[in-house]
Parts: C-alpha cells; structure tokens; sequence
C-alpha cells in the first residue's frame, strides 16, 4: 500500500487552528528554518482513510488468539480504555499545585497500596515506563545499596541462561558485569552452579518466577537465602506475574526489589509496543534509594513527599505514565482479591490444558508435570527430520487467522515455541488453536518442501530480513516523489 | 467480582477432567507450602463495569481541570484535532503488540516508519528510531550513545531542563561515564566556560533549544566550536518550534532528541509521552531503540520490518547498546497523524500563534507595575519574569479565576537567583481574550 507521503496533493490539508488574534511575531533571520520541512498534504478524508487501511493490516488482541508467551496478551477491557480518557485525568499539568491534582495522586497512592499487597512489596514507584526501564532502576537500587553500605566492590549480576535479554541487557546499563548460571535439564536454576558463583563480588540476582520455560522454581527459597547469605539482594522480573496472583508473592519468596509490567498483567493494551508501564517495587531496606518517594497525607490532602537524599534520582520526567497506571488500577478494582486469583488461576488451567493436549504431537521438554500460565514447545525434531523450523511452523500459523507463540524464546530450548493462552480466551478457542497447532504439524510431516512458502493470505509474504539489515531504508525519500 | 474470564464453572470443571486433576490447586504443586498465600489478598471485593465506572470518574473529578493554561516547563497544552484522538483509539492499534510478526503487523510498521520520516523532516537529521519513552530518556540515552572508548564525560548545559539533568545523572552514576553542568551567561549557555571545558576526554554537549527558559541558544556558534571536533552535538529540541525554528540538522547536530508530547498527546499529569531520536548516518547503529526498515518481501512487494537488530537486548543481552524492549508506538502514531494533520503550514502556524500569543502576554505582563523581563535574549513561547510581589499570591489569584499561571522558579537548584521568577508559556490555545483577562486578575494582586 501507499505511504502517506504518496498520497494527497500540494497546498491540501485540514483546516484546524484559527487565525492570530495578536500581533504577529517573527525572530531573526539566524535563528529560521532553512531547509524545506517536508510533511504529508492531505485532506481529513485521506488521513482518516489511510489510517483505516493501516489498521487493517493490523493484528491485535482484538483480532483474534495472541498467545505469545512471555508477553501476556490478554484482553484490554474498554471500560479502562474509557475511564483513562476523562478529562479529569487528560487535561491535568503535571506541575499543577498538589491540592488540584487529588485525584491523581489518590490514583497513584491506592495502586501502591493494591500492588504492594499483590506483590509482598513495602513501596512501589511509577516512573519506569516500561518493563526494562523497571529492571533498570531495580539495578540502580541494587546499586546504590551496596554503595551506600561502602560495599562498592560488588559489581556483579547473576542471571540465569533461560532469562530474557532485557535482563543482562539492564545490567550491563547499569554498569554491572554479567555471569550467566546455566539451568538443570529439568529447566530450573541451577542450584549448585549458582553457589559456585556466589561471593563478595555478588550485587544481586535476577530472576522471573514462573520461569520462562513456564516453571515454578521450587527452590526458591534456597535460591533466593543463597544470595542474601553472600550478601546480594534478589530481583523479581514480574513479567510472569500473570501466574501466581492471589497464590503467592515475591515478597515473600526473598525478593527485595522487583518490577512489574502493567502492560501484561494488568490488562493494559501493549499499543504495538507501548506505552506500557514498568513500577518498581521494592521492599523498605531499598525505599530510601527510590527515583521518588510515595504519597502521603497531611489534613486529609495528599501531596508528594520529599525526596530523600539518597535517591538514585529520577529516571523519567514526572511521575511515569500515568494514564496507564490509572487503567491498571480500574482492572485491580474491577477484579478485587478474588477475581486477582481467579485470574490467574484460570491462566494456568488455560496454559496445561493446551499443553496436554498438544503433547500427544509435540515435544514439550519440560512438560512432565503441570506448567504454569506459559508453556514451551520444541520443535527441534520436525527440523532434524523435516527441516522445518520454529519460523516456518509459526509463519504456517499466520493463514489461520491467529498470532503465532513466541519464537526461539528461551534460548535453552531448541526451536522453541512459548505458548500463553491467557485467562480471557474461551475454551472453543483453545479448541481450535490445538486442532489448527496439529493440522499445522501433520502438514509439516506430511510437505515439509512447502512449508518454506508460508504465509499465503498475509497482506504481504514473509519479508527479507537480510536485505533490510544490509541495506537500511529508514525513512521515505522526498526526492523520489 | 468483575471478571474477563469467559469460561464457566462448568467448562472449567470439564477442562480439569480432560487435564486429569479435580481442582485447579494441583496445578500449583510446585509452588511450596511456606511461600503459599493462606489467607485471601487484602484488597476490596471486585465489583461491576457501572460501579467502577461511577467511582473512577468520581476520583477523576477531584482533579481541577484549568480553563486555561500559561504553564509549559516540558508539557504543553496544545490543541489536538478529533482525527489524532480517532485514529489512535483503533482497537487493532492499541491492542497489537511490538510487531515482530511482519506479515500481519504491516500497518503498525509502516506507521512507524512513516513517523520515523516525519521526525527526520522535523529536525533535519538522517535516521529516527521508533521512538523512547519520553524526552528526557531519549536525553540520556542520547549520552551513553555519544560514549566512546576515551570520551566518556558527558557536558550538559545550566539552561536544559532540571528534570532532563537529573534524568541524565541517574542513568549514568554507577558506569564510567560523569557528567558536567555548563553554567548559563544571561540565560543561555555561557559559551566561554564551554570552551574552557572542551577536551579530548569530552563525549558530548548537550544543549535544550529553545531552552528551559524559553531563550534560543547561539546553537551556530556552538557548532563551530564543536565541529572540528569528535565531540557529539545533542540538541534537545521543541518540536512544534522546528514549524519555524532552524533544526539540529542546521546546526550541526549529530543526534537531535526531544519531547514528542506537544505533537497531539494530552498533558495526562505527565505521561505517557514520546521521546524522539533522530542521529547521522554515521551513528546509525549506535542508535538505541527499535528501528523500522524498508525491504520487499518474495514476490517483490514493499515490506517493513524492525531492522538492524543486531543492537538489541534480545539478540545481544549484556552486549546490546542499550536495555530498550519496547518504545512508546501509539504515542509515535499519535505524533504521525498529528503532523499529517497539521502538514507544513498547519505546523508553521502552531508555532508562529504560540510565539506570538507567547510575546503578547510578555508584553502586556511587562506594562504591569513590578513586573519585569529577566532575559534579554530572543524566545520562543516561554519567558521568564520577575516580581517583586508575593508569586504565591499572584498565583492564588489567578488559579481562583480558573487560570493555571507559570511556573514559580523559586526552586532550581542550577539557578540560585530564581526568587520572585516565573516562567510563563503561551500556546495557539490561549486567544487575545484569555490573555487580557489575566492581565485584568494580575492588576488586582498587590
């Protein structure tokens, strides 16, 4: 389809601002635009158009089955899509004076509260948008901890083979040297390996429980008393949350400091690829070291507190992304301590009752007992026997209407597929899902020579990756117009 | 209890049959006894759409929404048309996730590359990646892009905003890169102390422009002092002003970065926003962040993918320029349709109402006894005054009558001589009568 720069002519457009009702100001010549800006010309037709047809080539949650593990893609309810578009809440400053944003302070203050209790955290903080900014302020508490106790020669992060790349990645930002510890053949820490890593260079360890090949670490407890007994503190990746709500929390597994993501467990749309929001939750021994401190109240008005010397310092201008925080708040009340467990409880009935009746075909390497909310497949034989890989079985699964699991994810499991379902799908579409999974499979046996030719009714096959890469176009040439 | 599980007590009875367990507790065998919640989360009972809806909104309206606004400091209210609010509200948009799967995420791809474009007209630079979480990370991260293996300080000026500094600070204590604030002359950048500060131990400079006080910086003589040099130019720029104002590019920018919220998103007590990035050709692959390129799949259509991942936390962990998973998307497609919207001449005119609308308001406050400019210098569509009056109280004033006023300075701690200093902003939204009546409400306060 054509690009917006292809469309519309010279001199359309919208007719939206109206004219200077002051004198007109200009500055000096020095300090003009020279060069030609060069931005679309359209009528509100064209644009509204446009963006339709881009839509339409669009495959959200709302499309259909979007089990990609890891990732959480479970239904965006509306009602927070909604109530996060109210005035009161789009049309505030963040600098306005305290006593005229008390709805958004309460908003702020009660999702602590609700987050904390889910997680077995003492303070929970806004600011980072994203899961990996989370991971990254986590390592700056872990950080300044350490460095405030003058123990600064701990400069290093455990974190284990299975975990995602966000993980060494946020370490590395941070500044710490990274040391994988490989996983048992039973896909749990390696507990021995990780206590012959373990000494008085030891910052912190991170890990995400369920893990991601879908277990709950039973030796958790062991795992997390090995690294305070070092002297380094745990970190929870909260982007597994979605299992254990109402079950069990970090706080109360050894975790010190952990992020989650708003954008997975709480139910806030991932909006191809943000924003989402990644509070930071930490339990009181970090509090001081916060980007800011919490709420409180005096006389019945809320305000922020001061900030406490010790800060890290802010990691983002003002308070995070509110909007989301105030959507994710509407899913928590909406829920409440049941409908939270319920939740989760129904993800993981989900999650095993797909894997056992997708294990009469496919090789799931750990799947010898339950999973949790995510499960991973290998198809590590259909590619020795067939050549047929992960990327092609999954490009198959794009004709049928529903978004592929994650692919090569984690890295211990050869042709790996992560499948998690969600709470929010009905059982009929499980249903399906596992008798297109197997039509796909018996397909692949059956023609493995043709299953290099998939997807057939995308809007486009699949792309050149290769080229994209060695020959970057990044943006639209306005000569070739 | 609300609930989005959609199925039944009964489907889910039959669904443990076929897994072979008689209660959904089985399934968290592995999950010890010590760590098992025994007793239910202290959180209230969960209730119906109507009930939270009806409290939601009630906790929304204990937020004071300002008739009008004269308050910028980094979030500005502009006017954003239906079209950017409709297009954005698409549920196939807003539900999708990071497109990975190509074939069906076209239109999430090609919107972010449309964008990517748009980011390059605006500030005359080369590359734009999809976008950052908002300004003052696309800053910093900005600075640990410029590092190299014997630059590693990084020099900011006085005159950018606080929270961008300190943002900066934060993501670079505890690595072996340091920082330097460059103090202000007059308001802007003071540019002999920068050149005293110059060496060949200097990542970057980092200037805002317009600046926190709304003045313009002497951004070509800057280039000149750093073009003979391997020192990266970061220009933290306003992109409504590049409508009018010279760009990075112009001035010889090697990374232009900024905040995308002026571009259609509302003030939203501070996020979610948009941080833009835009680079050189040459610093390309240095550029953190998720990228959208043009290629063409088998039967030779044009395609878009997210390129040049070789960068990328998934595929390099410890070794990745930069932690970065998501971007900020629908902010992106908001800034996108924005700038379709407005085109050239639409943009033009935000940015020549907002100066002038900016300077009406200087001019008519500066007729007001007590009241003067601080800076002498050129700007954009914030000012700084000062008074010799209770800012408290002309505030107060002003907020009684529906008006959000400026923004008291009394407590930035890069100016010391801030007491009695307001920053003003003025954008197309705020008419002539706006204006005039405020001035009527100042001329009240003694």
């Amino acid at each position: 389809m054509k690009l917006i720069f292809e469309k519309g002519n010279t001199n359309r457009g919208c007719d939206l601002i109206p004219e200077c009702d002051v004198p007109v100001v200009t500055l000096s010549q020095k300090f003009h635009r020279k060069i030609e800006l060069n931005l679309p010309e359209l009528s509100e037709t064209e644009i509204s158009r446009h963006y339709t047809e881009l839509a339409n080539h669009t495959f959200g949650v709302n499309n259909g089955f979007y089990p990609l593990g890891s990732c959480t893609m479970k239904y965006n309810p509306k009602v927070n899509e909604e109530l996060a578009k109210l005035p009161g809440f789009t049309d505030v400053h963040p600098l306005q004076p305290e006593h005229t944003v008390q709805g958004s302070l309460f908003v702020l203050q009660q999702a602590e509260k609700y987050l904390c209790e889910i997680t077995g955290m003492d303070h929970m903080n806004f600011q980072p948008a994203a899961g990996a900014h989370g991971e990254l302020t986590g390592l700056k508490l872990i950080w300044a901890y350490h460095h405030d106790r003058n123990d600064s020669k701990r400069d290093k992060i455990i974190v284990p083979d299975s975990a995602h790349g966000t993980n060494p990645a946020s370490a590395a930002l941070a500044g710490f040297t990274v040391i994988n510890v490989p996983s048992t053949d039973d896909g749990l820490v390696d507990v021995e390996a990780l206590r012959g890593v373990v000494g008085e260079d030891t910052a912190g360890f991170m890990l995400t429980n369920p893990n991601t090949v879908g277990l709950f670490e039973k030796d958790i407890l062991e795992i997390t008393s090995i690294i305070h007994q070092a002297g380094g503190l745990n970190y929870y990746d909260g982007a597994n949350l979605n299992a254990i709500m109402g079950v069990a929390r970090p706080g109360d597994m050894g975790f010190d400091v952990i992020h989650l993501n708003l954008h997975k467990t709480f139910s806030t749309p991932h909006g191809g690829g943000g924003p989402g929001s990644g509070p930071v939750g930490c339990k009181e021994i970090l509090s001081r070291y916060l980007p800011s401190q919490g709420i409180i109240e005096e006389d019945g008005i809320l305000g922020f507190a001061h900030k406490d010397e010790k800060s890290i310092g802010r990691v983002k201008s003002f308070y995070g992304n509110f909007l989301v925080v105030v959507k994710a708040l509407a899913y928590i009340m909406t829920l409440g301590a049941e409908g939270l467990k319920d939740a989760s409880c129904n993800a993981v009935l989900n999650a095993n009752y797909m894997m056992h009746r997708l294990g009469d075909v496919f090789d799931i390497p750990f799947g010898n007992g339950p999973c949790m909310h995510e499960f991973v497949i290998s198809l590590n034989k259909l590619k020795k026997e067939k050549a047929v890989s992960a990327l092609d079985f999954a490009k198959a699964l794009l004709d049928h209407d529903m978004h592929p699991p994650t692919m090569y994810f984690p890295l211990i499991v050869y042709e790996a597929l992560m499948v998690e379902p969600t709470e929010t799908e009905t059982k009929e579409t499980l249903d399906e899902a596992i008798r297109i999974y197997k039509e796909v499979y018996a397909y692949a046996c059956k023609a493995p020579e043709t299953m290099g030719d998939y997807p057939l009714t995308t809007p486009i096959g699949r792309p050149d990756e290769v080229k994209a890469a060695r020959n970057p176009i990044l943006r639209f040439d306005f000569s070739s117009k | 209890m609300g609930t989005y599980v959609p199925n039944t007590k009964e489907e889910q009875k039959q669904m443990q049959g076929i897994i072979g367990i008689d209660s959904i507790e089985e399934l968290y065998s592995d999950i010890p006894d010590e760590v098992k919640l025994n007793a239910p989360l202290n959180i209230p009972s969960g209730m119906s759409e109507m009930e939270l809806s009806k409290k939601i909104t009630n906790i929304a309206g204990k937020n004071k929404v300002f008739d009008s606004v004269f308050r910028g400091c980094g979030a500005y209210r502009h006017y954003i048309p239906a079209i950017v609010k409709q297009v954005t509200s698409k549920e196939e948009f807003v539900t999708a996730y990071t497109p990975y799967q190509a074939e069906i995420s076209q239109g999430i791809l090609q919107s972010i590359y449309e964008y990517q474009t748009m980011i390059c007209s605006l500030t005359g630079m080369q590359v734009a990646n999809a976008s950052v979480y908002d300004g003052a990370c696309a800053a910093a991260e900005a600075v640990i892009m410029s590092k190299e293996r014997k630059r590693k300080k990084a020099l900011v000026s006085a005159s950018t905003n606080p929270m961008i500094i300190e943002t900066i600070a934060t993501y670079i204590r505890g690595t072996d890169m340091e920082m330097e604030v460059i103090p202000t002359k007059n308001g802007i950048t003071d540019i002999d102390v920068l050149k005293e500060k110059l060496n060949d131990e200097t990542a970057c400079l980092l200037i805002q422009q317009p600046n926190y006080y709304g003045l313009i910086e002497d951004g070509d003589e800057i280039g000149r002092i750093l073009g003979d040099t391997d020192i990266k130019y970061i220009i933290s720029c306003n992109p409504i002003s590049l409508g009018i104002l010279k760009t990075p590019a112009e001035y010889g920018a090697d990374i232009a970065v900024g905040e995308g919220q002026s571009l259609g998103m509302s003030l939203s007590f501070g996020g979610p926003y948009l941080g833009f990035m835009a680079t050189t050709n040459k610093l390309m692959r240095k550029l953190p962040g998720r990228i959208v390129g043009e290629t063409t799949d088998a039967q030779g259509n044009r395609a878009f993918v997210l390129t040049l991942q070789a960068r990328e936390q998934h595929i390099r962990r410890e070794k990745a320029s930069s932690n970065i998973c998501s971007n900020q998307a629908l902010c992106a497609m908001t800034a996108a349709v924005y700038l379709a919207a407005m085109g050239k001449k639409g943009l033009q005119k935000v940015a020549t109402l907002s100066m002038s609308k900016a300077h009406y308001l200087a001019n008519r406050l500066c007729e007001l006894d007590g009241y003067e400019m601080v800076y002498k210098g050129e700007y954009f569509h914030e000012f700084v005054t000062r008074v010799d009056k209770d800012v408290d109280k002309i505030l107060k004033a002003l907020e009684n009558h529906g008006i959000l006023g400026g923004y008291p300075l009394g407590n930035n701690p890069y100016n010391k001589e801030s007491k009695g200093q307001i920053l003003w902003c003025a954008t197309e939204v705020n008419t002539k009568e706006e204006i005039d009546t405020l001035i009527q409400i100042l001329k009240e306060v003694d």
